[in-house]
């Protein structure tokens, strides 16, 4: 089991990592926007019973998220209106960047990889937070239900 | 050459500046005019991207209108910068339009006025209104000719106070404070949706009356009709002519909303937006605050 301190980043959030650094800074929120419109919907059983959802206070608009851990296999799933493309854009790198991995993988994300896609002075070190606080939240329900 | 002003409207005549709103309508038939720019401005950084008004450019109050190290607007030579790298010229007439009820328009507006960018224009409604109407938006990216704009030095002493000024200010003219009442009341630092905007402390300025920002829109998204502002400033507010006025919120954006109501709306002469608000005033060791729904005193 992973210790508090060691942390790795996964497959699918280190190809997505490069992917951003790999592209001259002014196309990164292309990129951005692409992951929004990839954000996949929620099932109807999720979309219709909001109260098994945790809203994202770090967020400036309303998104909810809600893990699943399955055999200590972990789903995300995220909400987030179609007129905040840049919030639905972190929950999207997030949803296809957790899903299918182990506990264990999950919470040993690193905090600051929100930080690590060249995406701050781009979008602002305040709208970054948003995602920073999804990341935690995504965590800490997976500690919650492991 | 300024564009003409849009008189289509009997609501826009009755303001004291009714040149600095104009109508979807208006915009619509007027897209393409030379000497017109239009400028999406909006608290979301991609919302652009998704679709805008043909041929608007994007400026963004974060990344292009802030410093990125001192917490401050870009100076004279950003400015001039960014101006002309969007295809504006000095003496254009330039519509902004945004999301969230044009705050990020009305700061957007605010901070090009800092630097005496004369004919700046707001879109009654904004974005959410061009869209609800069905007008055309275009994912097409607006490519507009480099401008050579001339640097000019901000001018902070006529629209902008300074925190040092606010202390000075404490009764001795009105202090409109335009976030929630819960903000206000110093229930809650943070406003509900913005946690990391957050102070160290919770409440509000002395003195200063609670205002909301919304109270200044209609219910179709445009702003109230001049009698209606003047019963929530005048009447409510107990603002008067000649009055000296401060707005102020939580970083200066809402604020800029209700400058733009008491300037050009309402006509006072001397508004000025505390953009430092409340992220700093919350955490400065020291200055007077009070909490509660009273306005209190020093």
């Amino acid at each position: 089991m992973a210790g508090m301190t060691d942390t790795h980043v996964p497959a699918t959030l280190a190809e997505f990592r490069d992917e951003f650094l790999e592209l001259p800074e002014p196309d990164r929120l292309e990129l951005l926007l692409e992951f929004a419109n990839e954000l996949p919907s929620v099932s109807d059983e999720i979309a219709s019973h909001p109260e098994m959802c945790e809203r994202v206070a770090e967020c400036q608009s309303p998104v909810y998220i809600y893990v699943e851990v399955e055999g200590g296999v972990v789903a995300m799933h995220a909400m987030a209106p179609p007129e905040a493309p840049t919030t639905r854009g972190f929950a999207s790198i997030l949803v296809q960047g957790l899903t299918g991995l182990t506990v264990d993988e999950v919470l040993a994300v690193p905090n600051d990889y929100p930080q690590s896609i060249g995406l701050t002075r781009l979008v602002s070190p305040l709208r970054i937070g948003g995602m920073t606080g999804m990341l935690m939240r995504a965590k800490r329900q997976v500690e919650a239900k492991r | 050459m300024a564009v003409d002003h849009d008189t289509s409207s009997a609501k826009f005549a009755e303001y004291a500046a009714p040149g600095r709103l104009v109508s979807t309508e208006w915009l619509a038939a007027n897209l393409g005019t030379p000497g017109l720019v239009v400028v999406e401005s909006d608290e979301d950084v991609l919302l652009y991207e998704t679709g805008h008004i043909p041929g608007a450019v994007k400026v963004d109050w974060h990344t292009e209108l802030n410093d990125p190290v001192v917490r401050d607007y870009v100076d004279g030579e950003g400015f001039a910068e960014l101006m002309s790298r969007k295809g504006i010229s000095r003496d254009d007439t330039v519509v902004i339009y945004g999301d969230k009820n044009n705050w990020w328009a009305a700061y957007a507006l605010w901070v090009f006025s800092l630097f005496g960018h004369e004919d700046v224009r707001l879109l009654d409604g904004g974005r959410d209104r061009w869209i609800a109407e069905g007008r055309e938006i275009t994912t097409e990216k607006t490519e507009r000719a480099a401008t050579d704009y001339p640097v000019v030095e901000r001018d902070d002493s006529v629209l902008r106070a300074y925190k040092d000024d606010v202390l000075a200010f404490i009764g001795k003219g009105p202090l409109i404070d335009v976030r929630s009442p819960e903000e206000y009341n110093g229930e809650r630092t943070p406003a509900p949706a913005y946690p990391e905007e957050g102070s160290l402390r919770a409440g509000h300025i002395p003195t200063a009356q609670s205002v909301p920002w919304g109270r200044a829109v209609a219910e179709d998204g445009g702003f109230k009709t001049r009698a209606e502002l003047e019963e929530i400033y005048r009447d409510g507010a107990g603002i008067k002519d000649g009055d000296d006025i401060i707005a102020y919120c939580r970083i200066g954006e809402r604020s800029s909303h209700t400058w733009f109501v008491l300037q050009h709306l309402l006509g006072f002469e001397n508004v000025r937006n505390y953009d430092g608000s409340w992220t700093e005033w919350g955490s400065a060791v020291r200055v007077p605050i009070v909490s509660g729904s009273e306005p209190g005193s020093l």
